[in-house]
C-alpha cells in the first residue's frame, strides 16, 4: 500500500505543531531549524516519532538533506515507497 | 560570509547569559590541592564535578610509576603506533585490561573519546546499520558519523523500543551494531543490560558496552555494569575511558572476537593519532591494580553518593532515576541552573553545568560527582550548600 505525500506532510504537520509554538506560522517552507527553532536533538526525537507513526525504519543520516518542512516529508515519501 | 559569522549567535547567547561572573564552562583551577579541593577564582573549592570516582589521582603507587617512566621513557612517544612503534608499557596495558576482563584481546587508545571514534568507525562502514540510545554520548555519535553506517535511535534505556527497531530492519538487524552505556552521565541511570542482551540475542545483533562512568564504580571487581549484571561476555565490545576512575586519560576497547585486533588497521583515529605518553600508561596500569581491589573504594564511594542523593531529594530537587555517583539535579531552565551553579560556586562547592541539547527533555543539569576521596565533612558541606539554595 503506498501512502501518498500529502497524507505524509499531514502527519508531519501534526507532529511538529506539538513541538512548536502556537504562532510559528508551520507550513510546508518552514525550516525547522532556522524558522521554528527545533535544535538538534528535537529533530532526531521527531524523527523517532515519525519512525513510529508510518512504522519504518529511517535512519537519522538521511536527514543530511533536510533542512525543510517539505524536505522531510518527501523523505519520509521516498523511504515507505521505495525503501530507502 | 566570514567563517566566524555563525559563532555569533553563540557568542551573543553566552553574553546575555553568562554576564560577567565566571565562566561555568571554563572555570580556572587555579591550584590543586587534592583529589577532591582546589582553589578556583581564588576561592578554596571542594571539586564535585570532576569524575574521578575513585580519587586515585594523587595515589603514590600511579604518582611513582609515572615518575620513573617519564625518567626512563620521556615525555611522550612523538607519534602514532603504527608509525612510531608500541611501547612495553603500551602492549603491557593491553595484556593487563585484557585480563582484567578475561577477554583475549584490548586495544589502548590515546582518549576516551578517539576510542569511541576508532572503535565505531573501525566496525561499520557505510553497508551497515548502527542502533543506539537516544542519549548516547558525543562520541558515540560521532563515532557513528564518521563510520557511514545508517544510524538508527532508539528510546533511552528501553529494552522494548530497541526490540521494535531491530524488527523494523529485517534481516538487517543480524550485521547491526546496539550500542549502549553502562551508567549515562547526563542522568546517572544504568543501561537495563540483561533486557538489552536479550533483545540483541533475539536479532543476533552485535552489542558494544561503553563503560566510561561504570569502570571502577560497579561489580566486585570494578568491572562496571557487565559485571554487576553477570553479562560480560554478552558484550561483544566493551568500551572506556582511563580519564576518570584510572585517573589519567585515555581509553580502551576488550574483546573476545579475534578480529578486534584489524581495528588497528582500518580505523583512522586510531592509526593517525600519536600513542598515550609513557607517563600516562605507566599511572594508568597501577590505577588499573587498585580498581581490580578498590573494593573498599567503592564502597566508600556510594555511601557518599547514596547520602547525597538522599539528602538532595529530601531538600526538593528533582534528580536522577536512581542513586549514582553521577547525581543530576533537573532545573527548568538555563537561568535557574546557572544560579544554582553560582551558588554553588560561592559556596565553595564545583559542579558541572550541561545546558540543552547536551541534556536529556531540554532540561538543564547541575551535575554532581561524588569521589571516594570526599571526606564526610566535606559530603557535609555539599549537603549544606544544596540545602541553602533549594
Amino acid at each position: 500500500m503506498t501512502t501518498s505525500y500529502e497524507e505524509i506532510l499531514e502527519k508531519v504537520i501534526t507532529e511538529l505543531s506539538a513541538l512548536t509554538a502556537p504562532d510559528a506560522g508551520l507550513t510546508e517552507d518552514s525550516e525547522l531549524v532556522t524558522e521554528l527553532g527545533l535544535d538538534s536533538f528535537k529533530v532526531l526525537d521527531l524523527l523517532m516519532d515519525i519512525e513510529d507513526e508510518f512504522d519504518i525504519s529511517m535512519p537519522v543520516n538521511l536527514l543530511a538533506d533536510v533542512h525543510t518542512v517539505k524536505d522531510l516529508a518527501e523523505r519520509i515519501h521516498t523511504v515507505i515507497n521505495t525503501g530507502t | 560570509m566570514s567563517l566566524f559569522a555563525k559563532f555569533q549567535p553563540l557568542v551573543q547567547d553566552r553574553h546575555s547569559l553568562l554576564g560577567e561572573g565566571v565562566d561555568p564552562f571554563g572555570a580556572p583551577i587555579e591550584e590543586i590541592y587534592s583529589p577532591t579541593e582546589a582553589r578556583i577564582n581564588g576561592r578554596r573549592t571542594i571539586l564535585a564535578g570532576t569524575n574521578n570516582y575513585l580519587g586515585l589521582t594523587f595515589d603514590k603507587e600511579c604518582l611513582d610509576a609515572a615518575h620513573a617512566a617519564l625518567d626512563e621513557l620521556g615525555t611522550g612517544t612523538t607519534g602514532s603506533r603504527m608509525a612510531n612503534g608500541s611501547f612495553s608499557g603500551h602492549r603491557a596495558l593491553e595484556r593487563e585490561i585484557a585480563a582484567f576482563y578475561e577477554c583475549d584481546k584490548a586495544i589502548v587508545f590515546t582518549t576516551g573519546y578517539q576510542a569511541n571514534l576508532a572503535v565505531i568507525s573501525g566496525l561499520a562502514n557505510n553497508e551497515d546499520t548502527i542502533v543506539i540510545d537516544a542519549d548516547s554520548h558525543a562520541s558515540i555519535y560521532d563515532g557513528c558519523r564518521l563510520s557511514g553506517a545508517d544510524v538508527v535511535r532508539f528510546r533511552h534505556n528501553n529494552p522494548d523500543d530497541l526490540h521494535k527497531r531491530l524488527k523494523r530492519l529485517g534481516e538487517r538487524a543480524a550485521n547491526t551494531l546496539v550500542i549502549i552505556e553502562g551508567i549515562y552521565s547526563m542522568l546517572g541511570d544504568k543501561a537495563r543490560i540483561r533486557e538489552f542482551v536479550e533483545v540483541k540475542n533475539a536479532h543476533q545483533a552485535m552489542l558494544l558496552v561503553d563503560e566510561a562512568h561504570s569502570l571502577g564504580v560497579l561489580g566486585e571487581r570494578g568491572r562496571g555494569l557487565v559485571e554487576e549484571a553477570g553479562v560480560i561476555n554478552e558484550a561483544d565490545f566493551i568500551v572506556g575511558t582511563f580519564s576518570k576512575s584510572l585517573a589519567s586519560t585515555g581509553g580502551y576497547c576488550v574483546s573476545n572476537h579475534p578480529q578486534l585486533d584489524l581495528i588497528r588497521y582500518a580505523s583512522r583515529p586510531y592509526i593517525f593519532t600519536a600513542s598515550p605518553c609513557p607517563s600516562v600508561i605507566a599511572s594508568t596500569r597501577e590505577a588499573l591494580k587498585r580498581v581490580e581491589n578498590g573494593a573498599d573504594l567503592r564502597a566508600r564511594l556510594w555511601r557518599h553518593a547514596r547520602r547525597l542523593y538522599r539528602h538532595l531529594l529530601d531538600a526538593g530537587y528533582e534528580l536522577g532515576p536512581e542513586p549514582c555517583p553521577v547525581i543530576a539535579a533537573l532545573l527548568d531552565t538555563r537561568e535557574q541552573a546557572l544560579a544554582l551553579w553560582r551558588g554553588l560556586h560561592e559556596h565553595g562547592v564545583y559542579v558541572n553545568l550541561i545546558f540543552p541539547p547536551a541534556t536529556p527533555d531540554g532540561k538543564s543539569l547541575v551535575r554532581i560527582s561524588v569521589c571516594a576521596a570526599h571526606t564526610d565533612e566535606q559530603i557535609d558541606k555539599i549537603c549544606e550548600a544544596f540545602s541553602a539554595l533549594s
